[in-house]
């Protein structure tokens, strides 16, 4: 894959992030202003100060004008991004982009999406017309094929698998409870989780990802210009996209223990921040847990442990909040929640909180005091064996 | 020589014990047991489930199949447009082939069979029925659901040579239901029950003289009719040696499919030599004359009536109930499916409704969906067609979704790899979410996904393969 990257010549100067909650009481466009006005201020500018948009919603809006019109912007380019559950990463990866070629000076990028006006459960895609021969698995469903292949390629018996899947919505949770945006701010006990409602497999509702409303935003300029606005810049080290072909859904050599677009978007995204091994060098991670079988996965596709020993490392309590490499200290998307065009995004706020050392005592995690350097953001969209990938790798450091 | 050449029946998996209707409802009911067509099926695709396996009955190096479809049911799944077209299409029949549909009463399917046999030309006969009434009625205890397909035509692949044939025509009031009811009415059974006697005797008489046979000459004689009662009334008048079971304690009176099922139920039995009639009760009275050939001798149906009767799993009652439409049943708090694009099916047409993908023709890289370009992306319309809707599969990986929108969830769902290349994540029928298992090995069923905006939307489904 060649893609020779930005590393260093961009950064993220300011960001907000709204509570992401069942948000009754609030529309899109009163997310979409929260979020903005929190991000304007951190990093102490005006709106009339921003060159440009990105707006990333998945299927709230359409167009540059729903945020135009929101936040009554005046004769700015607002471009709309969509590329499903990675929206938020996708509309930043081109704001960033756009930084560095050096068409604007100073960008935002907002992510935004009112998932509880439909009235149903989980997300739902709108229909686009077909022939009526699509699946209509939901997306847990999908994520659920994991949990048998993964055993039985692993030799992992059921009842390891349970306590491996309980320990991440467990964990996720725990840092959950500790962060006043997360939509569920509990701890869950083992037997809560394993006692809850199956869904799809066996999968419960407790490794099923929330789901909120909720809006995040993020002002980009050139890495040089980064201290104009901030004492504490974050620098993007990484931004890597694969949109994979759809081979996993009719592949039979595809087994459903890896995601491979997410093990190549990581070699890429390694290599454009000259990482050599992340399981050492990485500080921390928000990932896309979906569900929690997902997470497993991922700790494997993004080299954070060698195939068939994540569950091992799960256990060890290597991603918890206080291991050496914590995994969604935010809570993810599991305790988070996950309005969709804004996840992307929200995974950076905690990335920047962190790297800034703005988190809160009960959740700052002890890897970056230990001299690890880097955070990384993993979000992806689809389903196993069709799904899009996209990684960040971010720091405070310009090197 | 003319006559059939292959036939095929299908009985749907579900079965209802009838005790349960007067357990539940307080009345109705009785013993035995009926089929039930799942939620996904309707006559259409019980029509095509026959006809496949007719299709697959015939004897290659001897015939080369029907030049014509006629589709016959009491209950079509659209009214205006043509039902049997979606069954051409599912078989992947050549567009010079015309596809009819035979008006929407028993006795017009059972004149598809008489038409069939009498006239002249290669034809595949299809006849399918769902019989059910409201709750505790004597319909929906003894009705039963189901179809069988013929394959008629001349030389030496006939199996069962047409001798002759008569018609009695009445007009009267037996049963009657007007377009879009859910229950027939019935004037009165003492009624229907001497008038069809009567024409019933009458049209035998006539057959056996038009077929140059006596009665005592008759081996087997399987009788169709409205309801039990008047097929043991009739048949007891008719002198016969040996009458076939109706099989109305244990399917049901399958309506339109009924004179298919019980003929295939003689055929399945018949030794070469035999003379079998087939004698319907539908508006009057229809008699058939068969002699079976030597070549029956050699005859195996690709699945057979008495394997098919002694498969099937029980289906409780308030699950036949949701299925028919009696009682709505909470759904998924998920949107429903919208409605399938009429022009997106019309491009896809051999892969939504004929189940072919395409295949690579350079490293046989099979594709379901069809690909235009290959799996690597360097090549572009290099595919040939994969029909993939005979060949089986292996369950790779599975799941049950409990969330998904579905008639009747939840839906259990299997990635699926095919015998000789090929994967497709896809729905399993028939199936309870306890019998699935890595390893299970899968056929294809052609189903009703849902209906939409009056639309069906048809597409396949796997299915396990038992025993």
């Amino acid at each position: 894959m060649a893609s020779h990257g930005i590393r260093d010549r961009v950064a993220i100067v300011g960001m907000g992030c709204t509570p992401f909650i069942e948000n009754w009481g609030k529309g899109l466009d009163d997310l979409m202003i929260d979020a903005s006005n929190e991000a304007y201020a951190s990093a102490g500018v005006v709106k009339d100060d921003i060159d440009a948009y990105w707006f990333g919603t998945a299927q709230s809006a359409m167009s540059g004008i729903a945020l135009a019109r929101a936040l009554q912007l005046q004769n700015r380019p607002v471009t709309r991004v969509e590329n499903y559950c990675a929206t938020g990463s996708e509309a930043l990866r081109q704001a960033a982009y756009a930084v560095a070629s050096g068409a604007y000076d100073l960008v935002m990028v907002v992510g935004a999406e009112k998932v509880k006006d439909t009235g149903y459960q989980g997300l739902n895609a709108f229909p686009i017309p077909n022939d009526g021969t699509a699946r209509t698995l939901t997306a847990a469903a999908m994520f659920s094929m994991i949990v048998p292949a993964y055993g039985h390629k692993y030799g992992v018996a059921d009842e390891t698998m349970r306590s491996v899947l309980t320990h991440i919505a467990a964990k996720n949770h725990f840092n959950g409870a500790r962060n006043s945006r997360a939509q569920f701010r509990k701890e869950i006990t083992a037997e809560q989780i394993e006692k809850a409602p199956k869904m799809a497999g066996t999968l419960g509702v407790f490794d099923c990802a929330g789901v909120a409303d909720g809006a995040a935003a993020a002002i980009v300029c050139r890495a040089e210009d980064a201290h104009r606005y901030t004492d504490t810049p974050i620098y993007v080290k990484a931004l890597s996209f694969v949109a994979g072909n759809g081979s996993g859904l009719i592949d039979p050599s595809y087994d459903y223990t890896t995601f491979p677009e997410i093990a190549a978007c990581a070699v890429d995204a390694y290599a454009q921040a000259g990482v050599t091994n992340a399981r050492e060098q990485v500080a921390m991670a928000e990932v896309h847990d979906c569900f929690t079988p997902t997470e497993l996965v991922l700790m494997e596709d993004l080299q954070f442990s060698e195939r068939g020993t994540a569950w091992q490392d799960v256990l060890d309590g290597l991603f918890d909040l206080d291991g050496a490499l914590p995994v969604n200290p935010d809570g993810g998307l599991k305790s988070f929640g996950h309005p969709v065009g804004a996840s992307g995004l929200r995974m950076m706020f905690e990335a920047y909180l962190q790297l800034r050392g703005e988190a809160p005592p009960e959740r700052t995690i002890g890897s970056l005091a230990a001299g690890r350097k880097l955070a990384l953001t993993h979000n992806l969209g689809g389903y196993p064996g069709e799904m899009v990938s996209f990684i960040s790798l971010l720091g405070a450091e310009r090197d | 020589m003319r006559g059939i050449i292959s036939w095929g029946t299908y009985l749907p998996y579900r079965r209802l014990d009838r005790s349960q209707i007067s357990a539940f409802i307080g009345q109705g009911g009785g013993r035995g047991t009926r089929t039930v067509a799942s939620f996904d099926e309707d006559t259409t695709t019980m029509g095509v489930e026959a006809a496949r396996l007719a299709l697959r009955g015939i004897d290659t190096s001897r015939h080369s199949g029907p030049d014509a479809l006629m589709f016959g049911t009491a209950l079509p799944a659209y009214a205006d447009r043509t039902n049997a077209t979606a069954i051409h299409a599912a078989l992947r029949l050549p567009p010079e082939i015309p596809a009819f549909d035979m008006g929407a009463s028993v006795g017009s399917a059972t004149g598809a069979l008489r038409m069939g046999l009498s006239t002249i030309g290669d034809r595949l006969i299809v006849l399918s029925d769902m019989r059910t009434g409201l709750a505790g009625s004597a319909d929906e205890a003894a009705g039963g659901d189901g179809a069988a397909a013929f394959v008629i035509g001349e030389g030496d692949a006939v199996v069962a040579e047409y001798l002759g044939g008569a018609s009695v025509t009445e007009e009267f009031l037996d049963r009657w239901r007007a377009p879009g009811e859910i229950r027939s009415k019935v004037w009165d059974d003492k009624f229907s029950e001497i008038t069809y006697v009567k024409a019933g005797r009458r049209a035998y008489a006539a057959a056996l003289t038009a077929a140059g046979v006596t009665a005592e000459q008759v081996d087997l004689v399987a009788v169709a009719a409205p309801t039990a009662r008047i097929g043991s009334a009739l048949a007891g008048k008719l002198g016969a040696v040996k009458v076939v079971d109706d099989l109305t304690a244990t399917v049901g009176a399958t309506g339109a499919a009924q004179p298919g099922l019980v003929l295939a139920n003689a055929l399945e039995q018949a030794s070469p030599g035999q003379i079998i009639a087939l004698a319907v009760c539908a508006d009057g009275a229809e008699v058939m004359v068969l002699r079976a050939t030597e070549a029956i001798a050699r005859f195996q149906p690709a699945r057979s009536l008495a394997a098919q009767l002694d498969s099937g799993a029980p289906l409780a009652y308030g699950r036949f109930l949701s299925w028919r439409g009696m009682i709505d049943v909470e759904p998924p708090r998920r949107p429903e499916p919208a409605r399938p694009s009429g022009t997106a099916a019309a491009r896809s047409g051999d892969w939504k409704f004929g189940f072919v993908g395409s295949r690579d023709t350079t490293d046989g890289t099979v594709f379901m969906p069809p690909s235009r370009v290959s799996f690597d992306g360097t090549r572009t319309d290099e595919m040939e067609p994969a029909p993939m809707a005979d060949v089986v599969g292996t369950i790779a990986t599975f799941t049950v979704d409990r969330l998904a929108y579905s008639p009747s969830p939840p839906i259990v769902f299997a990635v699926v790899d095919f015998d000789g290349g090929g994967r497709l994540p896809i729905e399993l029928t028939d199936t309870d979410a306890d019998e699935v298992a890595i390893g299970g090995r899968v056929e294809m069923t052609f189903r009703r996904l849902f209906t939409s905006d009056g639309i069906h939307n048809y597409f396949w489904k796997g299915r396990l393969i038992r025993g």
